[in-house]
């Protein structure tokens, strides 16, 4: 892990020699990778199989018991299916326009956050830990039913702010070895990071199974994994920041489809 | 709650071979990783995993630390009868988990 973090740090670095000083500001921010892939593509023909096969991949067994969840109704209140449909019918692609602007909070949620708030709006109950297991099956239940819907967030006034600082987010670079999340995911996708091919960095299958967790997680927690893979300090799941980043993501990888749950490395 | 996933068909005709598949949530945590502080996370796996036909064992798999976490089963047996599928793991400690399939066989 560090030396092949050291391996990419030098490369960086040659790479950069011709650059001039101001290589920050010579960043083309709107430069989306072309074209769009998903982290499927980059996965082995083995582990693509995993993600296909219904049966097998295991983030099902966290989709099976945030289907239950969804079902069941804790002390008086209401089941998430009262509003939404059994088995979430009338969720059928939602959560692929998240994160989404909250008008009554004035907030910008993404699904975790969304969900916590039906929590505390509708059914009295206290929200649930960013990456606890129930909030994790949730919202693998509820993304699992937009699964090949295409992702389509979009920049709105309200969450104009929201995306800027998640691009600067993106474009900033940060850590003992001062990388952006950019000088990976738009300038080097495709290449190889030892054993690895770097991916476009796109969220379109989280919560997603890692082979590398043993287990399912949320895209927050990827956040953090990337951010101590550069030696940041890495943010907290669910904060404002990481919102803004999967907001920038998400608008970013608009066009892609749902995988939830997906398998990745 | 532990997740379990089961897969047998629902019919199947005398002689054939069918296809059982399972699927069980553990973290079969292997007893040699360390956490951040440098202690070792104690073993947790399960070690034994059956399945019985109409009461006869047709499938039985000792576990080991180097399998990873939950784990996927994939066997043949062959249909015979019309009857109950049954699937037991059973953990270092003892602690058991079981689920169960019918088949119905023509």
């Amino acid at each position: 892990m560090i030396k092949r973090a050291v391996l990419l740090v030098a490369a960086l670095a040659l790479a950069g020699c011709d650059g001039g000083a101001n290589d920050e500001e010579a960043l083309d921010r709107s430069a989306a990778p072309s074209p769009l892939r998903s982290g499927l593509s980059f996965l082995t023909e083995d582990t693509q199989a995993l993600q296909a096969d219904a049966f097998a991949n295991p983030g099902h067994l966290w989709v099976d018991r945030g289907r239950n969840l969804f079902a069941s109704a804790k002390d008086s209140s209401p089941a998430c299916s009262l509003c939404h449909g059994d088995d979430g019918a009338q969720l059928v692609g939602a959560s692929a326009s998240y994160p989404a602007w909250d008008e009554s909070s004035g907030e910008l949620l993404n699904l975790e956050g969304r969900i916590n708030a039906c929590r505390q709006r509708h059914q009295s109950q206290p929200p649930l830990d960013y990456e606890s297991e129930d909030l994790l099956a949730l919202s693998a239940f509820v993304g699992h039913l937009s699964q090949g819907t295409e992702i389509s967030v979009e920049v709105a006034a309200e969450t104009q702010n929201a995306y800027d600082l998640g691009e600067d987010y993106f474009f900033t670079r940060r850590g003992q070895f001062n990388l952006s999340c950019a000088q990976c995911h738009n300038d080097n996708w495709g290449q190889q990071l030892r054993g690895d091919t770097i991916s476009q960095g796109h969220g379109s299958g989280f919560p997603a199974y890692r082979l590398e967790w043993q287990t399912l997680g949320s895209l927050h927690r990827r956040f953090q994994d990337c951010d101590q893979g550069v030696r940041a300090e890495p943010m907290e799941m669910g904060s404002d920041i990481y919102i803004a980043l999967e907001h920038y993501l998400a608008a970013r990888a608009s066009g892609l489809e749902v995988e939830t749950p997906s398998v990745r490395r | 709650m532990t997740g379990i996933r089961i897969s047998v068909p629902d019919t199947a005709e005398t002689g054939e071979v069918i296809e059982i598949r399972v699927l069980i949530q553990h973290p079969m945590e292997s007893g040699f990783r360390r956490d951040n502080r440098g202690g070792l996370i104690p073993r947790d796996i399960l070690t034994r995993f059956e399945c019985t036909y109409s009461g006869k064992a047709v499938f039985v798999a000792d576990f080991h630390p180097a399998i990873a976490a939950n784990p996927l089963l994939s066997f043949n047996t062959v249909a015979a009868e019309s009857g109950t599928l049954n699937f037991r793991w059973i953990d270092q400690n003892g602690a058991v988990w079981e689920d169960s399939a019918e088949i119905i066989v023509t």
